[in-house]
């Protein structure tokens, strides 16, 4: 039997017998009668437009709205959304995508030409996408010289070969190419609507997508809600019927109205969670979330001079106690951090760090003496420099803890400045800082997303270092069956030349309603879809999953 | 009095003119851009994005193309940071809900506020008097952000009555909360400027005249005490009544109301330029047009006044 016919009894089976609530999940978990999820998100939603989107808040919605070629499952490995399944030519430059038969939201059906309109769009200079980067990253061929404006947009390396069959050529092997195309900005957009409609084609009621959910309503800065797609190829397996985003920008706030029994979801605000994990225990989870935390040491014209001194920097990251950053400030579970991937990123394996391995006490005795090596401390000149954040409390706090350890330890003076956000970030890439505090986000889940930022052609890479086998581990990496031994040395270079002091990485802490089940705590890039999850029933045994 | 509002309205429009091309210069001078963000966007990608929105055109041109836009096409151009949503929709969308709870704040403000004033001036030394003061400096030292996360813990959390945030089309029980927060403190003004006000026009020789001459107290203060007692609370009563309706960001922050006080301060923030400079010039352009009110009710109250 063929694969359209399949699809399309599958597709009257489901017509004929409209989706009613079913009484159990597939793992035999007793399900709630009201399949509703409501979370809160602390910012407004920028666009429902794929390639518009810039934020993580919208990315989760754009998960439900529209589908790509794979999606994340709940442990984070790729599994088959619009693709089936996908070849791989010899040289690893050319993918070859089997789509499955499926349908817009209109009843349209999803073509390999909706992919290649979507990704041409994504890198045009006419759409101004924020994100056209992301194809860049993703080595799609021609995809740099187009948004330069040096070709058209039709010589992306994306071509439908038919309605079924979709084929992307890339410039060097990425081994872990699967693994971005989970991201939004890769998802197909139906050509039609979007050029019919113009920017309105987003608004509930216009938007078409392929999704499992459809969006029904959105009140700016208040609240998004979809609600399932009837159209979608799996809906049948789908359980939640609708789910609804609270915007609510204050997180104490969040949190009150979680357990006033608003919130199925709400983030933890910081500090809170020892004290909310002991009181509930089956609600306050803490798990890895793929970002690291560190203090830029500025080595360009407009740093301290003292900076540029390598056993300086050393002696400043030694001191820093970060189990006292973690345990008394942070208090949400983060790790405290001796190199710049995040250990939880898949197939990373922590490398050898010497001074992780020291007690403080000993890198405190290290630290001095590096210190008076360079000709600073008690015994030398007196040094005094600036460490720069962007306003917020625990930013503050953390800062403060760092001067006095700097201070006790090294008998370094610390000057502390404050900005607001965008004034901060902008000093930070003008390179008009001494030190400065930095969060760095994977995009994907490979080391890579950390380690290439360090390279001397990163855009992102502010400290003014560079080094040259640095570079040349990184470009190697990529066309590595195994890049970790690459990975290792990388990170070794870092710690010995210490271009900004890791401090730690990030945990998510959330409060989660033990009713809603199937939430991907252990996927590290957190992408979680609304049709994997479900809403058990009062009575229903408690989940096992619990973090 | 025709030839007073023509003339208040042609100043109007170059101090519009002032307060716009300072706000876009003094913005535009601040660090950052909309496009900043902490992964730096490649220079290639900022250049298309730039372009699209007029960015790399030099400062004075970009003013001329907004100041045309908004006169020609009354367009105050798209958004920087929600792409797919005009200044006008972001206005349209959430000063509605702004100008609701606003409206009805104001209108609680004063009938409470007045109220409590007139009590309390007419019963001075009194217990009134000294509850209504005790009311309204309590009511004062209560910032709204204090206010508004206790409301939430005590009738969301303990008590279950009112939902904690949101808007729903403005539903009453929605309302409640967002009104008693804003509302307090301007209420507390207003009823210490009236009960003040108040004692100085009953003091006042027309007053013992009245009563003089015999007429019941009920008259002599509708009549004669409360008209000349409100002057120094409506030139309270104009700026008062634009703050409330254009917007609290504490409001918006702890109610999730969708409203635009949120939307402003963000902008801000973002260096979202074009959605600040629409909030302010709607801000201004209704600061303008209620001191015009205030102005015009002056004379109604008081035929002293003549412009």
């Amino acid at each position: 039997m063929s694969r359209s016919l399949v699809s399309s009894l599958l597709l009257s089976t489901a017509l004929a017998f409209p989706a009613v609530a079913q009484e159990t999940a597939p793992d035999g978990t007793p399900l709630a009668e009201e399949q509703v999820f409501t979370y809160r998100e602390l910012d407004d939603i920028k666009s429902f437009d794929p390639q518009i989107s810039t934020d993580v808040s919208g990315s989760k919605i754009l998960r439900d709205l529209f589908e790509g070629l794979y999606n994340d499952d709940i442990d984070g490995n790729q599994v088959p959304g619009m693709a089936t399944d996908h070849e791989l030519s010899e040289d690893g430059k050319t993918y070859t995508f089997n789509l499955r038969e499926a349908n817009w939201s209109n009843g349209e059906p999803v073509t390999a030409s909706d992919f290649v309109y979507a990704w041409r769009r994504l890198v045009d200079p006419e759409t101004a996408s924020e994100y056209a980067w992301y194809m860049e990253l993703m080595g799609v061929e021609n995809a740099s010289a187009i948004v330069e404006g040096e070709m058209e947009p039709e010589e992306l390396g994306i071509r439908a070969v038919d309605d079924q069959t979709l084929e992307v050529t890339i410039e060097t092997p990425l081994p872990y190419f699967i693994s971005m195309l989970t991201h939004p900005s890769t998802f197909p957009v139906p050509e039609a609507v979007v050029e019919e409609l113009g920017d309105a084609w987003t608004r509930p009621g216009n938007l078409v997508g392929n999704g499992a959910y459809t969006l029904t309503e959105y009140n700016p800065g208040e609240r998004v809600v979809r609600e399932r797609n009837p159209e979608y190829w799996n809906d049948e397996e789908t359980i939640l019927d609708r789910t609804v985003t609270l915007i609510i920008n204050d997180e104490n706030q969040g949190l009150t109205r979680y357990l006033a029994g608003e919130l199925d979801m709400t983030d933890i605000p910081s500090g809170q969670y020892p004290r909310l994990s002991e009181e509930y225990p089956d609600e306050a989870h803490s798990f890895p979330r793929s970002c690291s935390y560190i203090y830029w040491f500025n080595q360009g014209e407009n740093g301290n001079p003292a900076l540029k001194d390598e056993r300086v920097r050393k002696a400043l990251s030694y001191a820093i106690d970060r189990d006292i950053i973690v345990e008394r400030i942070l208090q949400g579970g983060q790790y405290p951090s001796y190199n710049w991937t995040h250990q939880a990123t898949a197939g990373f394996d922590l490398p050898e760090i010497d001074y992780a391995g020291w007690t403080q006490e000993e890198r405190n005795e290290r630290a001095k003496e590096l210190m008076a090596e360079a000709g600073y401390g008690p015994d030398g000149e007196p040094l005094t420099v600036t460490i720069q954040y962007n306003t917020d409390e625990s930013h503050r706090k953390i800062a403060v803890a760092v001067s006095q350890f700097w201070k006790q330890t090294l008998g370094v003076n610390v000057e502390l400045a404050n900005y607001e956000w965008a004034t901060h970030t902008d000093r930070l890439q003008d390179g008009n800082y001494e030190i400065a505090r930095y969060a760095w986000c994977g995009d994907y889940n490979e080391a890579s997303t950390y380690l290439d930022l360090m390279t001397s052609y990163s855009d992102h890479n502010v400290s003014g270092w560079t080094d040259e086998t640095y570079d040349e581990l990184m470009s190697e990496s990529k066309t590595m069956e195994n890049p970790n031994p690459n990975y290792t040395e990388a990170e070794q270079i870092l710690a010995e030349n210490m271009p900004f002091a890791p401090i730690y990485q990030y945990t998510g802490v959330l409060m989660v309603d033990p009713q809603v089940r199937n939430y991907p705590f252990d996927n590290l890039m957190q992408n979680w879809y609304s049709k994997d999850l479900y809403i058990a029933a009062e009575d229903a045994p408690a989940s096992s999953s619990a973090n | 009095m025709l030839s007073f509002i023509l003339k208040r309205l042609a100043v109007a429009i170059p101090t519009l003119l002032v307060l716009i091309v300072l706000s876009f210069v003094l913005m535009h001078a601040a660090p950052g851009g909309p496009f900043t963000r902490e992964r730096a966007i490649p220079p290639e990608v900022l250049a298309n994005l730039n372009a699209r929105y007029g960015l790399d055109e030099p400062l004075w041109k970009q003013i001329g193309t907004y100041l045309w836009n908004i006169v020609a096409h009354f367009d105050f151009g798209p958004s920087f940071v929600y792409p797919s949503r005009t200044v006008n929709d972001v206005i349209a969308q959430g000063f509605p809900i702004t100008l609701t709870y606003g409206a009805i704040s104001f209108l609680v403000a004063v009938i409470v506020g007045c109220s409590l004033g007139v009590a309390a001036a007419i019963k001075q030394n009194s217990w009134l008097d000294y509850l209504a003061v005790g009311v309204s400096i309590g009511a004062q030292v209560l910032p709204n952000f204090v206010m508004a996360p206790i409301l939430v813990l005590v009738f969301t959390l303990w008590l279950g009555w009112l939902p904690g945030g949101g808007w729903n089309d403005g539903q009453w029980e929605y309302l409640v909360m967002p009104v008693v927060a804003l509302s307090t403190s301007f209420m507390a003004s207003i009823a210490r400027i009236t009960r003040s006000s108040m004692l100085e026009v009953l003091a006042q020789n027309h007053i013992r005249t009245a009563r003089a001459k015999g007429l019941p107290t009920r008259r002599i203060l509708l009549r004669h005490a409360l008209k000349p007692a409100m002057l120094p609370v409506i030139s309270y009563l104009g700026p008062a009544f634009v703050t409330m309706i254009t917007g609290s960001v504490v409001i918006d922050l702890f109610f999730s109301t969708g409203g635009i006080g949120l939307f402003f301060v963000n902008a801000a923030l973002s260096r979202d330029y074009s959605v600040m400079m629409g909030i302010t010039i709607l801000i201004g352009g209704l600061t303008i047009l209620f001191n015009l009110v205030v102005d015009i009710l002056y004379a109604w109250i008081d035929p002293r006044i003549r412009y």
